[in-house]
């Protein structure tokens, strides 16, 4: 019983309650919210160093015994999602500082900030499924808040499309909720584990397995269900689009691989094959949108769809290659997906326009930007120093070892793609003759740049020192693999 | 009795269904109310609607002879989500009609030159 994994939770609740206070302050709105997600990130560590030394965190809340009460764990799966979400807030933080506009950061701004982080941490640390349900409701009501905050008119019209199929899904989950526990008549993740197995009515579970990839596919932007995604990310300004693009999404994604390698199971032949041919056909769907459009924007937002595609693939193979390398490009994604969110934010400050023939020659007068940029870009693609790699190094050796050796072959193929949709960004945008820039001074640009640029750093630490993160993927792979580990540590408490 | 339920929930989903396809916003709002209830009325059913004593251990009442209290609490939160998302729904279709001057979905769609 250890309450600290509550701590990532709690901090930003009651930070963004505290900051509801004094909306007009702008000072103090700053400080309290970075005070936050400092603490917040803190917490994290702590939380990170607990569960590294002692395996899995649990608690249940109100002291039921474990199936009664919610619970909550901690693994090492789990626990470096917080952080890395965590940590990716803080910077977003940063930027916004420069970028957002008074207007927008004296209507509560910050406090849906923190309210989202709320949420994507509960989402991170939850045990149970229904509970999964509400913090995914405290991420999008936060999300909601900020997607239509400033009340442009796009913005109002695409955050129409949102809560509209958001309203859906979430329908749809509770629906899913509802067919599973009166099949296996409780909600606990758990103890869903212990009780899947005993059932011998495979079709049924097969059918709530796929309810629930339907559900989470809308929140993770699968293939059908992506529809939404382009257009809503679109409309509001960029420093929430690198949060939204960053964490939203993996929320869907971390939670399908949650149900699908602890308790749906039950018919691998099946739902995780189903898995395979949906991610592979996402990562195309996501290929095409990012080389179809001339906008920067448009470019990094198909790139999502393409990472969860990537990731979902190595998910579905089940074996221990495939899922730690879906755990590192999970983290690495929510890294490099912000940096890039951020750099391209500052390229459409510089030029006044996210339209890529508008732009060029750049290379000249921001020579460490360019340069920042093309890494950043790398990155992404997965060439070998940098993070992207041995994530995807790991999925494919995992489609090779499985049966789905096509899979790995497109995916080889499509990180071509990949970086083929960013260079042409950094090559109509950086090379070429110079076209009319907006002057911005070099406070402000500093402000905005530096901590891009220490995010971008990140993720190189995180790639050139894989070695030195492996130990950590391989714990959260282990849990993933093993689920004993998982339910001894729920329900043995 | 758990028939009429499931019919009546079929009939919900259906309605909910007939008015998120049409054009006016705020039939579609109603129609999302509606597809919420749904969802809460199946969550209920799926407990198995039980008897009528309190759930309490005592002598004499087994499990069948009263209803599943945990759907219940669930659904109480669910009805408060959807309770909150539907009034900001509200909120949100007023200010977009203010701004945009317009309700109908068709209108509404997104184009690519956006400024």
């Amino acid at each position: 019983m250890s309450n600290l994994l509550l701590f990532p939770v709690v901090i930003p609740l009651i930070f963004a309650a505290i900051l509801m206070l004094f909306p007009k302050k702008l000072h103090m709105q700053r400080t309290v919210a970075i005070a936050g997600v400092v603490a917040t990130l803190a917490s994290a560590l702590i939380l990170f160093s607990k569960v590294n030394s002692d395996g899995v965190q649990a608690v249940t809340l109100g002291s039921w015994p474990a199936p009664f009460g919610i619970s909550m764990v901690s693994d090492m799966f789990s626990v470096l999602l917080v952080l890395s979400s965590t940590i990716v807030t803080l910077f977003v933080l940063f930027y916004s500082i420069p970028t957002i506009g008074v207007k927008r950061e004296q209507s509560f701004y910050y406090p849906a900030v923190l309210f989202l982080m709320t949420g994507v941490n509960g989402a991170f640390t939850t045990g149970d499924i229904f509970n999964l349900f509400v913090f995914i409701e405290v991420l999008l009501m936060a999300s909601y808040a900020l997607i239509v905050h400033g009340g442009e008119k796009p913005q109002l019209r695409e955050s129409i499309k949102y809560l509209l199929v958001n309203i859906i899904s979430s329908a749809l989950f509770v629906s899913a909720v509802a067919y599973l526990y009166s099949v296996t008549g409780t909600l606990n993740m758990a103890d869903l584990a212990v009780k899947i197995p005993q059932i011998e009515a495979v079709g049924i579970l097969t059918v709530i397995a796929v309810l629930f990839l339907v559900v989470f596919g809308f929140k993770a932007a699968i293939f059908p269900l992506y529809f939404w995604l382009p257009g809503s990310y679109f409309a509001p300004p960029m420093a929430i689009l690198a949060l939204f693009g960053a964490l939203l999404t993996k929320v869907g994604v971390y939670a399908i691989m949650r149900t699908y390698t602890l308790f749906f199971t039950m018919n691998t032949g099946f739902t995780h094959e189903l898995l395979a041919i949906i991610a592979i056909l996402t990562i195309l769907a996501g290929c095409v949108g990012a080389l179809a459009y001339f906008d920067v924007k448009k470019i990094i937002i198909y790139n999502i769809i393409i990472a969860v595609g990537v990731i979902l693939f190595g998910i579905s193979q089940m074996n221990a290659a495939g899922v730690e390398g879906s755990i590192f490009y999970l983290v690495h994604d929510m890294l490099i997906k912000a940096a890039l969110f951020l750099l391209v934010g500052i390229l459409t400050v510089i030029f006044g326009t996210s339209d890529l023939r508008k732009m060029g020659g750049l290379i000249k007068s921001y020579p460490l930007f360019g340069w920042t940029f093309l890494v950043a870009a790398f990155g992404l693609a997965g060439i070998p120093p940098l993070s992207g790699f041995p994530g995807k190094l790991l999925i494919v050796q995992g489609g090779f070892e499985g049966t789905h050796f096509w899979g790995s072959l497109v995916i080889l193929a499509t990180s071509l793609l990949v970086l083929l949709s960013v260079v042409r960004i950094f090559i109509y945008a950086f090379w070429g003759e110079p076209v009319k820039i907006v002057t911005i001074d070099r406070k402000h640009y500093l402000s905005m740049f530096v901590p891009t640029a220490i995010l971008v750093a990140l993720t190189v630490f995180l790639g050139a020192g894989a070695e030195l993160f492996m130990p950590f993927i391989s714990d959260a792979g282990e849990v993933l693999l093993n689920p004993s580990l998982y339910i001894d540590a729920v329900l043995k408490e | 009795m758990e028939i009429v339920m499931s019919v009546a929930i079929g009939l919900l989903l259906m309605a909910a269904v007939y008015l998120m396809l049409s054009k006016s916003l705020i039939r579609i709002i109603i129609g999302t109310g509606l597809l919420s209830h749904g969802a809460h009325l199946l969550l209920l059913t799926m407990g198995g609607l039980g008897g009528t004593a309190p759930p309490v251990v005592a002598d004499g009442v087994t499990v069948g002879d009263y209803a599943d209290p945990l759907p219940q609490a669930l659904i109480l939160t669910a009805i408060v989500i959807s309770f909150a998302v539907t009034s900001f729904f509200l909120v949100l279709a007023y200010r977009a009609y203010q701004e945009l001057g317009t309700d109908n979905m068709e209108l509404l769609r997104g184009t690519e030159d956006y400024e």
